[in-house]
């Protein structure tokens, strides 16, 4: 299972010995997506098991973001997407999200010009259960006090690890069933990124939600992930529960910063 | 004292008129985030239509609100058919569709409805108990439907849930679709808004310029103006800078530079306003931490 003995143009499909068979809420199959003329995906397999954490890994340019765009339909794919057993490729953006798919997305996308209770507000705009929202509000804002204290604020005036955390509080206010999130550790000081990460892990116990995390930082995407997926230039090139990604040597040199030397 | 007063209420009357297109104006920026420069031919079709409707017999409130329902639709069809296709054009190729429907509206009104000079009704009656020596009750009339429009765009925008994506979906389309705005809808409806807030200044402003296809291209450019003076995302701000404009230029024109320069005069000093506060006098900067 190394990097290196990719067939050509294939990809391999997912093996999870030992891992406990649940029901796959979102599964992926041959997904393709260009940047015109550029190939960014050619055929990714990944299932998203129900309320599991799913880390998707890989360097700069792999096609992490590409695949969580393609996902949700904020670019053009090819290729398979279910989700709960309904067909999701070929559906617009919007219509994606109301099935329950949130997004954390790369930049973090505030709505700059609103207050942070607005930002939150947006998140649950395609709810109609008033009470639930209600109570939703106070419950993230319990997760996140820093909202809280900067709920009348104009959000482009929070800083980079507020903005975080607001766009995580948005994307949950919609109460998903499957959430897409683009680096939540990027840009951030150590101490947030702890936070952040500690949030997740609640939000894994609390929130009936399965993620589908991009990390650069995959030493802890592997302590938060069930199971990870790592990509290489649009291609899977390993998969595989957590723990076995994390003791495979090929990823501890590239990715964890283990102390001998890549060959 | 008199002739002063008398001055500053004719501003007044003037800058309502302003104020009611700027209000339009603030209305597509805050659900695109685009300065339309046909709005006023717009309101010019759309007055035409009441036109005929009243002349076809019928009343004039029937044609009022007919008229608010038919400039809605073209204001979502003119987004639906023609915008939506320019969504990722530059900002300049916008423009020049803008400016392009100015033209295009502005020559198939002269087409369809000639170009002769028409009387158009207004709803205040000649004479009212509202309507002193000083104030026509039309003028009277015009300046509290502009203030009545400003109180629903305010209210609509501040406090309802549609207001809200309105905003949103202006200020960043791509992450109003990651929370399930339907984008597509929200922008046809700001259009469309935009339209009938139109269609009612268009109503307003015909009785006093007289109805014809050149009625609002003098408008335009002062409610334009406006609208920039107050800050082009607040309502109120548009509001009050189309009253303004309206006082500034009858002032001036009156007691400093003459009737010749009085519109230059006012449009320097504005321009003065915008140096020192770039985003208007209402408006407020976004501010943006990265």
């Amino acid at each position: 299972m190394s990097p290196q003995g990719r067939p050509e143009g294939e990809y391999r499909r997912a093996q999870h010995e030992g891992s406990p068979v649940s029901e796959v809420l979102l599964d992926v199959r041959g997904l393709e997506a260009s940047y015109g003329a550029t190939r960014a995906l050619f055929g990714i397999d990944l299932q998203v098991a129900a309320g599991s954490i799913t880390a998707l890994l890989g360097a700069n340019g792999a096609g992490k973001t590409t695949t969580l765009r393609a996902l949700c339909g904020l670019i053009r794919r090819k290729g398979q997407v279910t989700l709960a057993g309904q067909r999701i490729d070929g559906m617009a953006t919007e219509e994606i999200v109301r099935l329950g798919v949130a997004h954390v997305p790369d930049g973090r996308g505030t709505f700059t010009g609103l207050t942070t209770e607005e930002n939150l507000r947006m998140g649950a705009s395609t709810r109609r259960d008033r009470a639930g929202v209600h109570a939703d509000f106070e419950r993230f804002y319990e997760y996140f006090p820093r909202l809280k204290e900067r709920r009348h604020q104009q959000a482009g005036t929070l800083s980079g690890g507020e903005q975080q955390m607001l766009a995580i509080a948005r994307a949950l206010m919609l109460r998903p069933r499957l959430l897409l999130m683009d680096e939540p550790s990027f840009g951030l000081a150590p101490l947030m990124v702890q936070d952040i990460f500690r949030i997740m892990r609640r939000i894994r116990e609390e929130q009936n939600v399965a993620i589908l995390l991009v990390e650069q930082n995959a030493a802890l995407a592997l302590e938060l992930a069930d199971t990870a997926y790592l990509l290489e230039t649009g291609h899977v090139v390993l998969s595989g529960p957590a723990t076995t990604v994390r003791s495979n040597d090929a990823i501890r040199t590239a990715y964890l910063g283990a102390v001998e030397a890549a060959a | 004292m008199n002739a002063f007063v008398s001055q500053l209420l004719a501003g007044l009357a003037t800058g309502g008129i302003y104020a009611s297109l700027a209000l339009a104006l603030v209305v597509i920026y805050r659900s695109t985030h685009h300065v339309n420069f046909a709005q006023g031919e717009m309101a010019m079709f759309a007055t035409f239509i009441t036109a005929l409707l009243i002349e076809a017999g019928w009343p004039y409130w029937a044609a009022f609100f007919a008229t608010l329902v038919i400039a809605f639709a073209m204001g979502a069809v003119i987004e639906a058919l023609l915008i939506r296709r320019l969504r990722t054009a530059p900002v300049l190729s916008i423009v020049v569709v803008f400016v392009a429907l100015l033209v295009i509206l502005h020559s198939l009104a002269g087409w369809l409805f000639g170009y002769a000079i028409r009387p158009f009704p207004s709803p205040f009656a000649e004479t009212s108990w509202y309507g002193g020596s000083l104030l026509s009750p039309h003028q009277v009339g015009a300046i509290a439907v502009t203030f009545l429009m400003l109180a629903l765009v305010y209210v609509f925008f501040r406090f309802s849930p549609l207001g809200l994506c309105m905003r949103a979906t202006a200020e960043n389309p791509v992450s109003s679709r990651l929370v399930g705005v339907r984008v597509n809808r929200m922008l046809a409806l700001g259009w469309g808004l935009a339209g009938a807030i139109g269609a009612v200044a268009g109503m307003m402003i015909a009785p006093v310029v007289f109805l014809d296809v050149h009625m609002m291209s003098g408008v335009l450019l002062y409610a334009f103006a406006a609208a920039v003076l107050g800050g082009i995302g607040s309502a109120p701000g548009a509001v009050a800078g189309g009253f303004i404009v309206g006082v500034l230029e009858n002032m001036l024109g009156t007691y400093v530079v003459g009737p010749e320069l009085k519109l230059s005069v006012a449009l320097v000093l504005i321009i003065g306003v915008l140096v020192v506060r770039p985003d208007g006098l209402f408006g407020k900067a976004v501010v943006v931490r990265v």
